[in-house]
């Protein structure tokens, strides 16, 4: 059922990407009639190719192409060339998604407002506000089938032995929020099967009962007629017209050859370092510093999350792999309280590893015995992943290298962090919290890790209520450029703790709903 | 501990890896343990010699230091020689292709040698202590050779099937269903009053 659309047809919208934020875009536009061509970069994998292998599936999932890590982070020394862990195939990073599913906070969305004037941040409020997309919210849990949660109506998912543990410590040291709302069946929904507890859930759900656009969006889309995928499809440059209005796209297929796409309406959505990449690749006479960018603030304001992580060696065994990754959440931390001596909050998630990946993260660069004592424990261990909130600071960036280029002859981005004093305030004490609860619950060995590559990357085209603060609108429309829309995590004005997939999708959808209208009103 | 019900005890995996010597040969078990045919004359040597004759690319006495510094880096008592050189091979392997890699190695082992002769005047592999063996290493531990050792190691020996069973992990559980019903929520020890 395949649409097939003519490289002149101008009256398609074009998707660039097809993850949690093109995928959805997708769907929420064929169901209502819309025409849309998805470009994808990645391969079209489905899930005979996952494995229950952490690396294999690293290497045949993950976005690898060359990025430089540079600035004050961690990630210049531990992964120099690897700054995100991202996935380049349909579905983008939904395959990798863990499934935890958490709504921002209602201050979320107004942190200038919240936290006044922050030194050395470039704090903002968003122009929408969390009533405005409560609502959709409520439909992402229902697409999303988050356990647990009112609008899915799914039971929440069974405890597993990861999830007890660290349930039990946190009660024992006063922990009230514990909770797990996690994007995967726990009974048949959606044309998907119920989880099995089979684990790896970042390499790609076999079964496909954890949610991906791969298999729930994507597909929707295309039964609709309404749709055409093209992967291996990376988009070179958007062009626009003599009035600055975007008329298409330039993309690469698989054998290298271009093709021109025209377009009627754009929109990006290629996670939070390629969507700046493309604005900025897309520089002409008429927008000498990349589209939408009249502002300056494309690429600017990179978040990827407070994080840091931590293993406890219990006295008894655990088996964390056993069952959903995502373990038991505590949120307790997320609230706001300014007497901790840090602005925000976090969430501490409980995140299985493998012992691969174990080995791999918990001390890189790391041997010898105070190594090897700790991963004979492995069947002992519980872990913990701190998302916590990151000030939007404007040289925490997404630019292009000077003269480097990759494969497809594009400049390769250099992605630019350096922790905000605030970063380490929250992640100090974000620790001594994981062990504080495993403690409780006997662990004699705690392990503090370094944080991994970033997987939640956002801020990098934000919205903004005026075009001088930010790149795009509260629809997610440049500032700019009426027709071209960023439909990912990079229009996020603030970071929140909570993990940013069910906030892109409630986006996608609210986003989708306004471009069909618009399209339909003939302002599009 | 709380444990007063009658549910089932907790499914332990048994950190030990079994197998009956017939199996073995009968399997082909020296060749998926990386072990080349063996003459009677090797077999009569020390273990480590033995699997050290392996090191076709690097040669015996390269492959033998190779070995007790794979052992130095990560330590693991229970996990035999065998598991350390399946480790290694594919490091072999590569060196035969890139003459690069293959002068890094034997470079870095003999420098590893000298440095153990003008200190210990014996060896790196002669040393028997092994905390001898580690002040050498924390000598060598930035520069290329050893980083390239260890960075290797990272995969080549805990993404090995074959050890994953001594540290008590069970690797991919889709065709068997998941843990559903295979001890994902069986945890006894756990007081949670």
């Amino acid at each position: 059922m395949s649409a097939k659309f003519s490289l002149d047809d101008d009256s398609v919208v074009v998707i660039v990407g097809s993850g949690a934020g093109g995928g959805t875009l997708a769907d929420e536009l064929t169901k209502r009639g819309v025409n849309v061509v998805i470009l994808e970069a990645g391969k079209h994998y489905t899930q005979n190719d996952f494995e229950n292998d952490e690396w294999a599936m690293f290497h045949k999932i993950s976005w690898l192409d060359k990025r430089i890590s540079a600035g004050g982070w961690h990630h210049t020394d531990t992964y120099p060339n690897l700054p995100a862990w991202i996935v380049k195939g349909v579905g983008g990073s939904t395959m990798h998604f863990s499934g935890l599913a958490l709504r921002f906070l209602p201050h979320d969305f107004r942190i200038k407002s919240t936290y006044g004037t922050v030194d050395g941040a470039n704090v903002l409020d968003w122009p929408i506000s969390y009533e405005e997309l409560a609502p959709y919210y409520d439909i992402a849990e229902r697409k999303m089938g988050v356990a647990g949660t009112k609008a899915s109506g799914l039971p929440e998912m069974p405890p597993n032995n990861h999830y007890k543990v660290i349930a039990a410590g946190a009660k024992k040291v006063g922990y009230k929020d514990i909770s797990r709302p996690v994007a995967s069946n726990t009974r048949a929904n959606d044309g998907r099967p119920a989880c099995q507890q089979i684990g790896f859930c970042m390499q790609g759900c076999k079964i496909g009962a954890k949610w991906s656009t791969l298999y729930s969006e994507i597909p929707r889309a295309i039964e609709t007629g309404h749709a055409e995928l093209r992967p291996q499809s990376m988009v070179l440059r958007i062009e626009h017209d003599k009035s600055g209005k975007a008329s298409g796209v330039l993309y690469a297929d698989k054998d290298g050859r271009q093709h021109l796409q025209k377009a009627r309406v754009v929109c990006v959505a290629g996670n939070s370092i390629e969507s700046p990449r493309l604005l900025l690749n897309s520089a002409s006479s008429l927008f000498p510093n990349g589209l939408a960018n009249s502002s300056g603030q494309v690429g600017k304001n990179y978040m990827n999350h407070t994080t840091a992580a931590a293993i406890a060696i219990h006295k008894g065994p655990v088996y964390m792999y056993r069952g959903f990754d995502i373990a038991a959440v505590i949120s307790d931390e997320a609230q706001l309280n300014p007497d901790r001596g840090f602005l925000g909050g976090y969430h501490l998630e409980g995140l299985a590893l493998h012992l691969p990946f174990t080995a791999a993260f918990m001390k890189p660069g790391g041997w010898g015995r105070e190594v090897t004592s700790a991963l004979e424990q492995y069947d002992h261990m519980s872990c913990v992943w701190v998302c916590g909130e990151d000030m939007p600071q404007e040289e925490n960036s997404i630019t292009l290298h000077p003269t480097e280029k990759d494969q497809y002859g594009l400049p390769i981005p250099i992605v630019t962090k350096t922790d905000h004093t605030n970063d380490a305030a929250m992640r100090r004490h974000g620790l001594a919290a994981w062990r504080k609860v495993s403690e409780a619950v006997g662990a004699t060995r705690v392990i503090d890790m370094p944080p991994y590559p970033a997987s939640h990357n956002m801020g990098t085209n934000r919205m903004s209520a005026n075009a001088s603060d930010g790149v795009v609108n509260k629809w997610g429309q440049t500032h700019d450029i009426k027709n071209l829309f960023i439909s990912d995590g990079s229009q996020f004005t603030s970071s929140s703790a909570a993990n940013p997939t069910l906030t892109i999708v409630a986006l996608a959808v609210r986003q989708a709903e306004h471009i069909a209208n618009a399209m339909q009103r003939r302002e599009l | 501990m709380s444990n007063t019900t009658s549910r089932p005890p907790m499914r332990v995996v048994e950190k030990r890896i079994t197998f009956s010597r017939r199996g073995f040969l009968k399997g082909g078990g020296m060749a998926a343990l990386g072990v080349g045919a063996l003459s009677t004359a090797t077999l009569m040597l020390p273990a480590s010699e033995a699997l050290a004759a392996n090191f076709k690319v690097l040669g015996a006495s390269t492959g033998k230091t190779l070995l007790q510094l794979a052992r130095d880096i990560f330590p693991h008592d229970r996990i035999s020689d065998r598991y350390y050189l399946q480790a290694l091979e594919p490091l072999e392997a590569q060196a035969g292709q890139d003459e690069k890699l293959k002068t890094l190695l034997t470079e870095g082992v003999a420098a590893l040698d000298r440095l153990a002769k003008l200190r210990f005047k014996k060896a790196y592999t002669d040393l028997p202590k092994e905390s001898d063996r580690l002040t050498l290493l924390y000598v060598i531990e930035h520069g290329a050779f050893f980083q390239k050792v260890k960075g290797h190691l990272v995969t080549g020996f805990y993404d090995n099937k074959a050890v994953w069973q001594l540290f008590g992990y069970e690797g991919s559980s889709w065709e068997k269903g998941g843990y559903i019903n295979r001890g994902f929520d069986d945890i006894d020890w756990l007081d949670e009053a």
